[in-house]
């Protein structure tokens, strides 16, 4: 039965992200005053694309016939690793570490895609993305660090397995910090506000958009997908790691059909709530200038070294 | 209150504490600072009421209620005097740029760390190991008291450094005696009104409150 997991979860991603990055745009216009074209309208868009004709530019390589492949490819695998619904029997195939490189393979082969185009725009996104990416990183792994200190392994069941036994280590000042800084990061990350904004195409401030402008049809359907699961692979983890209610875990016993239900509903309900919050905080930023964004992801790195020191010195007896 | 409850409070006081002394070297907006300053003094004024409640002591929970209402709510309204008259709300580019002031703030922390390790080997209660996060506050002041230009961001970080004291005072005596915590809590408002008073005269006589401008004589 715990299988079922390693199947329902990329399976749940896969069709649900649409979803998910169609409430964002529907909460955002009603905030704003629009009608919105209603949480569906992602999944037309890539029906849309889907039955288009395959363009490919002149000149470019296999790099980016296989960028958008490799983006849903690497996303797919970090979704069936993290627990979502449940705790994944495939969990010791990879840790945070390896959930956090697995994501980066996918962007780095989407900005090898925007340099093999050759043009202008995807040379400059690439360029921005890499500089992003590049600060993400050291506070990716501080605020890791930090959370795994507590319960001795990187390992996300043993995380989670841990915070959902005793939800009284989230009040830490450890936790919250790293909360924070994971925070920060998943918006770099997704390339939300105040990072990028995935609505611009203005030539100056686009960063995931210039990298993807060369693409048409399927494959740029395959890569707007691979966004939105992306997005919605973070804030699930991001929800689970501090909140696990609703977990299938091994705590609970061994999981029926029931718990994996109720995981797919506590786990749906959660990122559409991150969704909807992200959506909401959206409307009221604007977007950093680039040369703002190193202090933005300075100040998230600060927090996860804070958080990583909280975590080593405020060891206090428990009970 | 329980034991865990209790160290889980004093573990968060802190890192509010802590919390918001980074924001403020993070944020350049005067009017921020201000109400980050007032956040801080709630955050130090939960470290006395949280030691009173544990260990049923009315005088620190008197205290912690009256440091309360004068760092979270007299001071910062006498600081936030100072904006009225401000020209800009944002900080002029201050001497270490932001990057490098928050990665000077992890290295303060680490050394706040290093050095009050021996200080809670003393005595490892969950109120000394709090210490050096106090102790970091302090060290976040001196580092804003020097690397800020406008004169309200340097009173900011010297209650910064006042708060990070008083935290330590609270954190290490589990309970400064009454008259010592209202001496030093009047000594810090009259410092501040005579801080108010000449960043007024200041504003009056050179028409703006950047120190950096107050190096050499002009004509």
């Amino acid at each position: 039965m715990i299988a079922l997991v390693a199947l329902l979860q990329p399976l749940a991603v896969a069709l649900g992200a649409p979803l998910v990055l169609g409430l964002t745009r529907q909460v955002r216009a009603r905030l704003e005053g629009r009608v919105g074209a209603g949480v569906g309208q992602p999944w037309r868009d890539l029906r849309k694309l889907a039955g288009k004709q395959r363009v490919r530019p002149t000149g470019t390589t296999v790099v980016f016939l296989a960028a958008p492949v490799l983006l849903v490819g690497t996303t797919l695998a970090a979704a069936v690793i993290i627990p979502l619904v449940g705790v994944s029997p495939l969990d010791r195939a990879g840790d945070l570490f390896a959930v956090v490189g697995l994501l980066l393979t996918g962007t780095v082969a989407l900005t090898l895609a925007g340099l093999d185009t050759g043009t202008a725009f995807g040379g400059m996104g690439a360029s921005r993305e890499v500089t992003i990416a590049a600060l993400v990183e050291p506070s990716i792994l501080m605020a890791v660090y930090a959370l795994s200190l507590p319960v001795h392994s990187t390992s996300l069941a043993a995380i989670v397995t841990a915070v959902s036994a005793d939800p009284g280590r989230v009040a830490t000042p450890a936790a919250v910090l790293a909360a924070v800084a994971l925070g920060v990061v998943v918006l770099a990350e997704t390339g939300r506000l105040p990072v990028d904004n995935p609505a611009t195409h203005l030539e100056l401030t686009m960063v995931h958009e210039a990298m993807v402008l060369e693409y048409a049809g399927p494959p740029l359907a395959l890569l707007e997908w691979a966004a939105a699961m992306r997005l919605t692979v973070l804030l699930g983890l991001l929800a689970n790691l501090f909140l696990p209610v609703g977990l299938a875990t091994a705590v609970t016993g061994a999981p029926s059909v029931a718990a994996l239900l109720v995981g797919l509903a506590a786990v749906a309900a959660k990122v559409s709530v991150l969704a909807v919050v992200l959506a909401a905080g959206e409307v009221a930023l604007a977007k950093l200038r680039l040369f703002r964004v190193p202090e933005l992801l300075a100040g998230s790195f600060v927090l996860g070294m804070l958080a990583v020191t909280a975590s080593y010195f405020l060891i206090t007896p428990t009970g | 209150m329980s034991e865990t409850s209790y160290v889980t409070v004093l573990d968060l006081a802190a890192g509010g504490l802590l919390l918001s002394a980074v924001l403020v070297v993070w944020r350049r907006d005067l009017a921020a600072l201000v109400r980050l300053l007032s956040w801080q003094g709630v955050a130090l004024a939960a470290i006395p009421v949280t030691l009173g409640a544990h260990l049923h002591d009315a005088a620190l929970l008197g205290v912690g209620v009256g440091v309360g209402v004068l760092r979270a709510v007299v001071i910062p309204r006498v600081v936030a005097r100072l904006l009225l008259h401000e020209g800009s709300p944002r900080e002029t580019e201050p001497v270490l740029n932001t990057v490098s002031g928050l990665l000077a703030v992890a290295v303060l922390t680490a050394l706040a760390y290093a050095t009050s390790r021996s200080l809670v080997a003393l005595d490892p209660t969950p109120a000394t190991h709090a210490i050096p996060l106090a102790l970091a506050v302090v060290l976040i002041g001196i580092l804003v008291l020097v690397t800020r230009r406008r004169a309200l961001s340097q009173v900011v970080g010297l209650l910064l450094l006042d708060n990070g004291i008083a935290a330590v005072a609270f954190l290490a005596t589990a309970g400064v005696p009454l008259v010592v915590e209202l001496g030093a809590s009047l000594d810090v408002l009259l410092a501040v009104l005579v801080l108010q008073l000449l960043g007024d005269r200041m504003r009056i006589s050179f028409g703006g409150t950047d120190l950096g401008e107050l190096r050499e004589l002009h004509e």
